[in-house]
């Protein structure tokens, strides 16, 4: 039996705001202007629009996106929570919507202003706590950071990992952003010493380990694999699509089960790969969810490139860097150098992969696997042409 | 920077009110470092919440640790932070695994004394395995377990 919404659905359609700091126009304007321009790109009308798909965390609600960009009568709708680990779950629930028949043409998006001080979630901590975080914030574990952070140092302690591995991270990203005109870090070059002499966010983790922030908003058009093909663009599609949330996990404090190293990506990724033909080895180019640098490491294990503890290791000799490594990871430049847009960047440069038209192009690309974030209840899809 | 303070010391604490986590409040206040057990199966459980993940029974009760542990990570934390920490910063926040069963984990300090300061320990000497024994220090009406080392 064929499991899995294997191929039936794609993405038609992509579009993004420019990103930056401080943007003018408002979240909604955003999200408009991207989901109004990845409909044009799809060579669709508005009006063809009945689907909608939205992280829990997006304050543009469908009624206001909907009633701005002109779309049609809305017969699917959904949400997915837990940040950045909704990204491609959000494409998933779209997909499957389609292939089921509850919506024709579906639209997913994320905007946001993030690059305001005040935006950050950390700093909106007002009160006293009752839910999980009360067991690490009152003793100085704040930010998403020091959560990371934590995971990080008892992996560098169990399997030998350094900061030259998350360096080789941060380079490899800041390199394929400096091909990207549209990446915030395309003028700014990193070197391994401007890496070693960072400043600390949270020791063992640097300024270089951590995402950018941003402004901007991204949307993709999603119709079933049938009418892509009467459409302008290289159709995209959907291979397989998973999510992930382990038994006894704790979104981002994940320190109160047997294994907090074994993350949600082990368990999405057993479901990604059991309704799909391809496997790791086959995977052309990635674009893995980089909030952190540790997060790489930890998903090229979850997902199965290699073994636990070899994540680290997996990342020297340039494999993650386009166009000679054995896994060009993050073409775009990564939430860490190209925008931070809660990953949601990381799927339409995945669909620049199989269209042809990224700034670090892979020769040949038929496939990409593109990730959510690990540590937090996660996504993936599987992608190809 | 934000002008709401989280408390009145400008820590973040805990709402000591929580059906589910009350008594794990009340047995600091005691000196008493709690974990929560399942009244039917006996399997413990961290952080304390309603239902036995093993058995589905409802019934609880705390069970007193013996406060002894070994350090599993930690990380020092740099600004930008909430304004009380980053007064502090750079100081460390550490993983304890208890003695009892390494599977039950607490984060907190690492600290020469119940009312020491966060930040009085040279970072670069705690060392993951270290062993560790629990202290209580109060902040406004919360006794927050702390660390100290054990043969210190």
């Amino acid at each position: 039996m064929t499991r899995g919404i294997r191929d039936r659905t794609a993405i038609v359609g992509m579009a993004q705001t420019k990103f930056g700091k401080g943007l003018e126009d408002s979240e909604l304007s955003l999200a408009c202007q991207a989901i109004a321009g990845a409909i044009a790109d799809a060579g669709l009308r508005p009006s063809d629009v009945d689907g909608l798909a939205s992280f829990t965390m997006e304050e543009m609600r469908e009624v206001e996106v909907a009633r701005n960009v002109g779309l049609g009568d809305i017969t699917f709708f959904a949400q997915i929570s837990y940040g950045g680990g909704a990204g491609c779950g959000v494409v998933g629930h779209a997909a499957l919507a389609v292939a089921e028949g509850q919506c024709d043409v579906a639209v997913v998006w994320r905007a946001r202003k993030r690059a305001a001080r005040s935006s950050r979630v950390w700093m909106q901590t007002t009160r006293r706590l009752s839910d999980h975080y009360q067991w690490a914030r009152p003793f100085g574990v704040i930010r998403p950071v020091d959560e990371i952070a934590l995971l990080m140092r008892r992996y560098m302690h169990e399997y030998g990992a350094t900061r030259d591995h998350l360096a080789n991270v941060a380079i490899a990203f800041r390199k394929h952003a400096n091909r990207n005109p549209h990446a915030q870090m395309y003028e700014k070059t990193l070197t391994r010493e401007q890496y070693m002499n960072a400043r600390w966010i949270s020791e063992p983790l640097c300024l270089y380990d951590n995402c950018l922030e941003t402004d901007g908003a991204l949307a993709v058009v999603i119709t079933s694999a049938e009418r892509a093909r009467d459409l302008p663009q290289v159709p995209v599609y959907i291979h397989a699509y998973a999510q992930g949330l382990p038994q006894q996990h704790q979104t981002m404090l994940n320190y109160y089960c047997d294994d907090p190293l074994t993350g949600p990506a082990w368990a999405c990724a057993r479901r990604l790969w059991a309704n799909s033909d391809i496997r790791p080895h086959d995977i052309n180019c990635a674009q893995i969810y980089d909030a952190f640098s540790p997060l790489i490491p930890l998903s090229l294990e979850g997902y199965g490139f290699c073994k636990r503890g070899e994540g680290a290791a997996y990342t020297d000799d340039g494999a993650l860097e386009w166009p000679n490594g054995r896994l060009p990871t993050n073409t775009a430049g990564g939430g860490m150098s190209e925008a931070y847009v809660h990953g949601f960047n990381l799927v339409l440069e995945g669909v620049r992969q199989l269209r042809g038209t990224s700034t670090s192009q892979v020769e040949d690309a038929a496939n990409c696997l593109v990730t959510s974030g690990e540590g937090v209840p996660t996504s993936a899809l599987l992608l190809r042409r | 920077m934000t002008e709401k303070q989280p408390t009145a010391s400008g820590f973040v604490l805990p709402d000591l009110e929580v059906p589910e986590t009350r008594g794990f409040w009340e047995g600091t206040a005691k000196g008493e470092l709690r974990v929560e057990k399942c009244g039917a199966c006996g399997r413990r459980r961290m952080p304390p919440r309603p239902m036995c993940p093993a058995c589905q029974s409802l019934k609880r009760e705390w069970e007193v640790m013996s406060g002894r542990g070994t350090i599993w990570s930690f990380v020092v934390p740099h600004p930008p932070l909430l304004p009380t920490y980053a007064e502090l910063a750079p100081y460390n926040a550490i993983i304890v695994s208890l003695d009892e069963d390494p599977s039950l984990r607490f984060v907190g300090n690492l600290v020469t004394s119940a009312d020491g300061p966060i930040n009085e320990i040279d970072p670069n000497t705690i060392q993951i395995g270290e062993p560790v024994r629990v202290v209580f220090h109060q902040l406004e009406d919360v006794h927050l377990p702390r660390w100290v080392r054990a043969r210190s």
